[in-house]
């Protein structure tokens, strides 16, 4: 997993609450049975005029010139901000997948659901979680100018602007530990295998209903 | 000895090992896996030369890129054609194959929905953990599971290790007290629900459903209420076991039976939540003012009773949300104060994770049976939860009274609920369906979706339009 220690990057507002996961990726996408090349149909049906299909020339697509990430000023952004409850829906990880190859290395919002919150931290994309506030607060700064630039500072758990605002996130310590060094988690769960093996055994004995 | 919910009851009998700040090791007992979320799983695996933990834990099915019209049906996969969706189909069979993983092909009578499948069979039980790739997990905990939805990575991590990573959720309850009306079924309750919490009220929450309106359902209409929990933001939901629970289980496939079921039934009795027990928060609804409910909207907490009109979005003081109501009622096609028993449709499907077993079946045919779908009606469909589901159905002549109605009969799959095979939406149409999302583009781009009950989109489908469940007898 791609390590998360300081990240540096231009800000496109998504001014939307509850962001569902059919809206980040639609389902006809979800067909894949890769990880990769999610990233020309992120938000698919908002970006283009017509729906697509897995397969297609995405470039040569008519956009949607309204959708605020085919406005030009926002090419190149990797931080993506938007309101309350991002994510909520399917499980799908296809949704982070989606983020991450298109670009977009942190989200801002006050809030996630619960399974796109877990999946983003597997793939090296930070969800930050400030107070619908400071949420409201980059939004109207970003309408003050045109390059709105964030710097996400995991270590410290601060947020910093173009314009010398800064937000202070949380985090949990493991997940922190884990993206600071891109650790896999398989691998760690792996160092306890013989407390797996211990519990399965007491377990057995006790629900044998459970292992047939 | 604290008192315990049934969620921390569950939850330590799982913890392998805990970390300081909480984060613990919770172990897996039921991995049921799909073609959709689980190909990158299975090569994550084989990147890192890993293998399964525990092979007997896992049931696969194909589910979601299932065609499900018979001459299609017929021929495996060779039927399915679009060729994306066939492989996926295929990496599935091959990866069950490679690691030696118990899957229920697409011809197999038992094939199904897999939160139909798992507890049909009996491979979900009474205080299990059960995960899946899929967020519609929260199903399983209708029978005192813990049950919820995990991501791809996730679906390695289990695969891999027999474990989740996890922290442990807060205790919601939400108690329906009292008796609903006649007619009124698990879904108009769970719908009444998410439209007091919201989407996002559960977020962060395990729900425990309580009260009688609760413990008088089915095992079929508990299914669709904990279904539904992740509507209402929470990952997991769950009703705590009792005879009902008990009854069901008994003498399916990989249930236990003789001695080492006595010793089961005799541990499942304790899980129930504590009488003390205290929860973090506590919801009550009065089950006897629940009617038949109908989404309006694309999300859905925008939920009205059959009775009410579309509301006004002018008429709400924050800006945000009045944008966003604003957004619903252009992509739906609505005007605020339109009677919602006015609104007309153009499809409706009856099937999905949420209401697709036998009780939903029969409960829309005991509508449907002597009468005819309406003209303005282009397709109504019947999809089946499972094999298994559509046999009973058949056997009682259900498949017949549909079929004399002018609906289709179908072979079992996820079909139109999120619309990843043939069965859409095409762009303005719109549908009364038995799913859970109604979000934008759900059903197919610019389709638009209202949530129902199995009974009420049966009289939607007779009459043309939504209406009350007494329509069809005046």
């Amino acid at each position: 997993m791609e390590k998360f220690i300081i990240h540096k990057g231009l800000v496109v507002p998504v001014d939307r609450a509850n962001i569902d996961t059919d809206a980040i990726i639609p389902k006809q996408y979800l067909k894949s049975v890769k990880k990769s090349g999610f990233g020309p149909t992120l938000f698919d049906d908002w970006r283009y005029k017509k729906a697509g299909e897995p397969g297609m020339d995405h470039s040569q697509r008519e956009i949607n010139p309204d959708f605020v990430l085919n406005q030009p000023q926002y090419q190149g952004a990797s931080i993506l901000v938007a309101r309350e409850n991002f994510g909520c829906g399917s499980s799908r990880e296809h949704a982070v997948w989606a983020l991450t190859d298109y670009g977009i290395r942190a989200v801002i919002a006050p809030s996630y659901a619960d399974i796109f919150f877990n999946n983003s931290f597997k793939n090296g994309l930070l969800p930050v979680a400030l107070s619908e506030d400071s949420v409201e607060q980059i939004f109207k700064s970003m309408k003050t100018m045109d390059h709105y630039e964030l710097s996400i500072d995991l270590e410290q758990q601060s947020v910093t602007s173009t314009l010398g605002e800064q937000f202070d996130f949380d985090i949990d310590s493991f997940r922190k530990l884990c993206l600071l060094n891109g650790l896999d988690d398989i691998g760690l769960t792996l160092q306890h295998k013989d407390a797996i093996r211990a519990y399965e055994e007491k377990r057995q004995r006790q629900a044998p209903w459970l292992f047939s | 000895m604290t008192a315990k919910t049934l969620y921390d009851k569950l939850w330590d009998a799982h913890v392998v090992r805990q970390e300081e700040d909480g984060t613990a090791l919770l172990y897996i007992d039921r991995h049921l896996v799909h073609e959709v979320t689980s190909p990158q799983a299975f090569e994550g695996l084989r990147l890192a030369g890993r293998g399964l933990w525990r092979t007997n834990s896992i049931l696969a099915v194909p589910d979601h890129n299932v065609p499900t019209t018979p001459q299609h049906r017929g021929q495996g996969t060779a039927g399915i054609e679009d060729p994306v969706a066939k492989i996926q189909v295929e990496t599935l069979n091959d990866n069950c194959e490679d690691f030696k993983v118990n899957e229920f092909l697409m011809d197999d009578i038992r094939q199904g929905i897999v939160h139909v499948i798992g507890p049909e069979q009996g491979a979900t039980l009474p205080g299990m953990t059960v995960v899946c790739g899929d967020s519609h997990t929260s199903t399983h905990g209708a029978f005192g599971a813990l049950a919820h939805g995990i991501g791809t990575s996730e679906v390695e991590h289990v695969m891999a290790t027999q474990c989740l990573i996890q922290k442990k959720m807060k205790n919601m309850l939400v108690s329906v007290d009292g008796k609903v009306t006649e007619g009124v079924s698990g879904k108009d309750i769970v719908l009444a629900i998410i439209g007091k919490i919201g989407t996002a009220g559960g977020t962060g929450f395990a729900i425990e459903f309580a009260g009688e309106a609760i413990r008088n359902l089915s095992m079929e209409g508990r299914m669709t209420v904990c279904n539904m929990a992740i509507e209402a933001g929470a990952r997991a939901g769950m009703i705590a076991v009792d005879q009902t629970t008990i009854d069901y289980i008994k003498g399916r496939p990989y249930a236990p039976a003789n001695e080492v079921w006595d010793q089961a039934v005799a541990a499942w009795q304790n899980l129930t939540s504590d009488e003390t027990a205290s929860f973090d928060c506590t919801v009550h609804l009065d089950a006897t003012t629940i009617e038949p409910q109908v989404t309006w909207g694309t999300s859905p907490e925008m939920v009205l009773p059959i009775s009410a009109e579309v509301p006004n979005p002018e008429e709400e003081e924050d800006a945000l949300k009045r944008n966003s109501l604003r957004a619903a009622l252009a992509y739906m096609g609505l005007k605020a104060g339109e009677p919602m028993n006015t609104i007309r449709l153009d499809k409706v499907f009856i099937g999905s994770c949420t209401n697709s077993r036998i009780e939903d079946i029969r409960a829309a045919a005991s509508l449907v049976k002597g009468h005819k779908v309406a003209d303005n009606i282009k397709l109504a469909m019947v999809v089946s939860g499972s094999g298994l589901v559509k046999q009973q159905a058949e056997k009682e002549g259900l498949d017949k009274i549909f079929i004399a109605a002018g609906f289709e009969w179908r072979e079992p799959g996820c079909s139109m609920c999120l619309a990843m095979n043939a069965d859409r939406l095409e762009s303005g149409e719109r549908c009364a369906s038995t799913s859970n999302r109604n979000f934008e583009g759900r059903q197919g781009q610019g389709g638009r979706t209202h949530l129902v009950s199995p009974a009420m989109a049966a009289v939607a489908a007779i009459k043309g339009h939504f209406a009350d469940l007494n329509a069809l007898s005046v």
